[in-house]
């Protein structure tokens, strides 16, 4: 069933790694966003004696996890419409290797990077935050891998309908980025016009916030249950219908 | 006795919208041999090769491949058979070693990858990236590639196409090489020398339907019989005297060039006994026949070259 996958996966981090860009973008990016914005918030706030915000201790790290698991998509994205366009999605399907393998392989190496990247952040807040780090680690990192399948399973969607790989990257950013400034990260739900509620309310991120957010502050996953849904249902949904749709060549 | 057919396709047709890509099309491929569907771009060769391969399914019509149904079949099919498609390619940073293991990973009797890269010439790039190669370096990849399962049955699409002449004829070695193991192969060329230096049978194909197959001699002596003498001699009497033979049917010169031509292998030995007969001074001979790139050009109207 599974044949070669794990040769396959550790072959694409090997790969992956080959490109120092990459790597960069996806692990460096989101823990310097982290760092740098928490020593400017931070400093504001001591100085105005007002203790260390909500804003640094909490929303900081969900934004710089989002940011992982959305760079962690584009590339996603990008790696699959450059495979398309070499005719190396099409080598590699004339081969045992199932077509689940080849793209469940791709999905492996972006969580093991994700996974690595939760993990940078962790040290770097520890060391070089104020406010330091604190939240759930291991459960939080469970449930960013969780909403990041879930994203990756819309990357699958926007990577059937991208014509070429070089507008893989741009409609990637936007489709996904737009959907960020709803989630309800930088500005509550509830303040939002009726009209973007209901528009956040069908936004797979607004709930990859909420979860994330309600774990780091402590909240059990059974407060989350209405999150947990609507990302599975998300996944399910964009992974039937990629599957429909998705072109290897 | 006929060696047995591994690949049998029976009236397949392939339609792309309300473009028909291939049009019942037939033929046999037999144990042992190098078998070549040759026409130009765009005739249908890659769409054929990959419904046999079973990566595409036909609309209509039957193709059996070593007794399996490609369509239903393929990974059972996968394991006995190589496969190089027509303008793949590979991660740009993978290296020949981690491409050669990861395919033989894939499959339950690898042959020595090692080896394999030793007798394709790429032992010294065993740790260069994919993207780091030439072009004949990476055909030599990918036949690697094909062969890593010991497979009865291989599949080159376009197998030379972009390769300098150089490295055109040392494909053309390996694949010799290919068949001399046993194996049967199956390749697609819109290169006429390519299909008349190699192949042992070919399929001529244009516009999605075959037109005619046979040995590449068969095909020439069929469709076009004529040959052609050129002498050159001082001999002035020499046009009268070409003229008499039986099989000539033309003669021209130009400048001590006599250029005869005629029908049947015959002639040539006629024009020999003719010179021999008259004691003619000749400073010249040479014979020119037909090639495919001919019998295509009169089986189709037009050149294979667009």
């Amino acid at each position: 069933m599974l044949r070669g996958l794990w040769k396959l996966t550790w072959l694409e981090i090997k790969i992956f790694v080959r490109e120092p860009l990459g790597v960069i973008g996806t692990v460096g990016v989101p823990v310097l966003v982290f760092v740098i914005l928490g020593r400017i918030f931070s400093r504001r706030s001591v100085a105005a004696s007002r203790g260390i915000p909500d804003m640094v201790t909490i929303d900081l790290p969900i934004l710089a996890s989002i940011l992982m698991a959305l760079s962690a998509v584009l590339s996603l994205v990008t790696i699959i419409s450059i495979y398309r366009e070499g005719g190396i999605l099409k080598r590699l399907r004339a081969t045992p290797l199932r077509p689940h393998t080849i793209l469940a392989a791709h999905v492996l190496v972006k969580l093991a990077f994700t996974a690595l990247t939760l993990a940078a952040m962790v040290v770097a807040g520890r060391r070089y935050s104020p406010a330091g780090i604190n939240g759930p680690v291991i459960s939080f990192g469970v449930a960013l891998l969780f909403s990041t399948i879930s994203i990756v399973s819309m990357g699958f969607l926007i990577a059937s309908v991208v014509p070429t790989a070089r507008f893989a990257q741009p409609i990637g950013t936007l489709i996904l980025y737009p959907m960020l400034g709803l989630s309800g990260l930088f500005a509550p739900i509830e303040s939002l016009p009726p009209i973007l509620q209901a528009v956040a309310r069908l936004l797979p991120l607004t709930y990859v916030v909420s979860l994330l957010r309600g774990i780091w502050r402590g909240e059990g996953w059974t407060h989350h249950t209405a999150d947990v849904a609507a990302l599975t249902l998300v996944f399910l949904v964009c992974t039937v219908v990629a599957s429909r749709v998705f072109r290897w060549e | 006795m006929l060696p047995q057919p591994v690949i049998h396709v029976s009236a397949i047709r392939k339609t792309y919208g309300r473009t028909v890509a291939v049009d019942e099309v037939s033929f046999e491929v037999r144990q042992g041999e190098i078998f070549g569907l040759i026409g130009p771009n765009g005739a249908g060769k890659t769409t054929t090769m990959e419904c046999v391969e079973g990566l595409r399914r036909p609309d209509g019509g039957t193709i059996s491949v070593l007794g399996l149904d490609p369509a239903r079949q393929v990974y059972a099919l996968q394991d006995r058979i190589g496969v190089q498609l027509q303008e793949a390619q590979l991660q740009k940073r993978i290296k020949v070693r981690e491409a050669v293991s990861l395919w033989a990973s894939l499959y339950p009797k690898p042959v020595d990858g090692d080896r394999l890269l030793e007798q394709l010439g790429l032992t010294d790039k065993r740790n260069a990236w994919f993207m780091t190669l030439s072009g004949g370096q990476k055909q030599r990849l990918f036949i690697a590639l094909a062969l890593i399962n010991d497979p009865e049955l291989v599949f080159l699409d376009e197998l030379t196409t972009g390769l300098d002449p150089q490295a055109r004829r040392a494909i053309w070695e390996l694949v010799r090489g290919i068949r001399s193991r046993g194996k049967t192969v199956f390749l697609t060329t819109h290169l006429m020398e390519e299909a008349e230096r190699l192949c042992d049978r070919v399929a001529i194909i244009d516009h999605g339907r075959i037109i005619d197959i046979d040995t590449p001699e068969a095909l020439v002596l069929r469709h076009c019989p004529e040959r052609t003498v050129v002498v050159a001699t001082d001999d002035q009497l020499g046009e009268e005297r070409f003229r008499m033979i039986p099989q000539v049917e033309s003669v021209t010169s130009h400048d001590g060039r006599f250029t005869i031509r005629g029908r049947g292998d015959e002639l040539v030995t006629r024009v020999i006994q003719c010179l021999a007969e008259h004691r003619m001074q000749v400073t010249d001979f040479r014979t020119e026949r037909s090639t495919l790139e001919d019998v295509f050009l009169k089986l189709t109207g037009h050149s294979i070259r667009n």
